[in-house]
């Protein structure tokens, strides 16, 4: 049995997503052992990514490989949470300059990771067997994950006033996009379907646990719920997207096949 | 990412009544060949002493070496999965390189044997790491900093008094440590 080519990619599109995005820190992070960590958590996140792009690619054939998968689809077909596409920075158009901000990669990190040890526990059962080998490696990685940012969350948090103010600035800007861990997608119906898949309203109780009780440590207030639902994992994306892919996607398509 | 194909070379060995003793031969012959490989990252412990290495064995089409991988992300499977294919050229021996994921790889496979080498190369060999079943309700608990503090004995000096500096170190396997006592710096190969 195997997961709706579409569920993998939705997987598969987080991390790849977010791994780049914490790859922009390599060689800028704020200390020399916080940018060797966030490139050790970048290249487990693409590890993981391949993994679901290559079991991906065998149920496309026609050619596809992790690489088509990752180099040659454009932005309506990417399938990952808004929440893993935006910059790090404070709300901004994209176009706009800015500061990278710690805290808000910390708290992205944070938010992300605790949604997926839970998912990746679960899917540990799928009925993908594939998928369920990746899950179970991928549960061991983001369990660190998870620690590294919620141990900085509780720094930034209970730390000074300048630190406690960028965390909850953070945090009130990146909470509303968890809204989308909870609506059901297309992919998601068709791989809980067939037993591939799990059905995330069953994570939420734990994943406000999670979420609550470090706040609560790091002396954060969990901004109240919006009504706005982000749409990332259905192809609507951020205009932030756009511009992730033509900095990533430009080498592979501006040189096919490059190696080195 | 393979290319499963069987060489001239394997073709011609006898492959009608006595093809499972041949191959039997011929796996035993690439175990030898493949035991001296290390782990590109740390050249003192073979990739069978780490767990890497799983099985050679016959398959449909040929030899087949079956690795997994360490952390998902890696950067050293590519370079072990040519180290592995060179290593079998020299006996003209070709063989398709299996990467399976399952069970997912853990250091508690590694020998004692690999453990003593790692501290005497100066790495702190990893503790054994208690994995949580599938679905199990401790998930929600891995979020919490309660877990105690390991302690992680100095490879140089066998103090019990050291310090972690960096969850992160040189490579995804290692954390990056200092004693308090001899105050060496030094790498500490997690639990995974």
């Amino acid at each position: 049995m195997n997961a709706p080519v579409d569920y993998l990619l939705h997987l598969a599109d987080n991390a790849l997503i977010l791994g780049q995005r914490n790859a922009e820190w390599c060689g800028h992070g704020p200390i020399l052992e916080e940018d060797i960590a966030l490139s050790n958590n970048s290249l487990d996140l693409i590890g993981q990514a391949r993994m679901l792009y290559q079991h991906a690619a065998e149920q496309i054939g026609n050619g596809a490989t992790e690489d088509t998968l990752a180099y040659f689809r454009d932005v309506p077909d990417f399938r990952n949470y808004t929440l893993c596409e935006l910059p790090h920075m404070p709300l901004m158009a994209a176009t706009s300059k800015g500061d990278r901000d710690f805290a808000m990669t910390i708290v992205r990190n944070f938010l992300y990771s605790s949604l997926m040890v839970l998912v990746w526990d679960q899917l540990q059962n799928s009925k993908d067997t594939q998928l369920a080998a990746i899950a179970a490696k991928s549960l061991k990685e983001v369990r660190y994950h998870l620690r590294h940012s919620r141990d900085w969350l509780l720094r930034l948090g209970d730390g000074t006033d300048a630190s406690h103010a960028k965390a909850q600035a953070a945090l009130d800007q990146l909470l509303p996009y968890c809204q989308e861990f909870w609506t059901t997608s297309p992919q998601e119906a068709a791989a809980l379907a067939n037993g591939t898949g799990i059905d995330m309203a069953t994570l939420q109780a734990d994943w406000n646990q999670i979420v609550d009780e470090a706040l609560q440590e790091a002396t954060l207030k969990r901004p109240a719920a919006g009504g706005f639902v982000p749409t990332g994992k259905q192809g609507l994306h951020s205009e932030h997207l756009g511009f992730v892919l033509a900095e990533m996607q430009s080498l592979a398509r501006q040189h096919p096949g490059a190696t080195w | 990412m393979t290319t499963p194909s069987i060489t001239a070379n394997a073709v011609e060995q006898p492959l009608d009544r006595h093809a499972s003793l041949a191959m039997t031969e011929m796996a035993q012959r690439a175990w030898a060949l493949l035991e001296h490989l290390s782990d590109p990252e740390i050249p003192v412990v073979s990739l069978r002493e780490l767990g890497i290495l799983r099985d050679v064995r016959e398959g449909a089409l040929g030899l087949e070496v079956v690795i997994t991988p360490t952390y998902s992300g890696c950067p050293a499977m590519g370079q072990i999965e040519d180290d592995v294919k060179a290593a079998l050229a020299t006996e003209g021996l070709q063989a398709t390189v299996v990467t399976q994921l399952a069970p997912a790889w853990t250091t508690d496979w590694m020998t004692e044997a690999a453990k003593d080498k790692l501290r005497a190369y100066g790495i702190a060999p990893p503790h054994a790491c208690a994995s949580a079943p599938a679905g199990s309700a401790n998930v929600v608990q891995f979020a919490a900093r309660s877990a105690k503090a390991e302690v992680v004995h100095c490879p140089q000096c066998g103090s019990a008094n050291t310090t972690e500096t960096s969850h992160f170190g040189s490579t995804a396997c290692k954390a990056l440590y200092r004693c308090l006592d001899c105050m060496e710096p030094f790498d500490y190969f997690k639990p995974y």
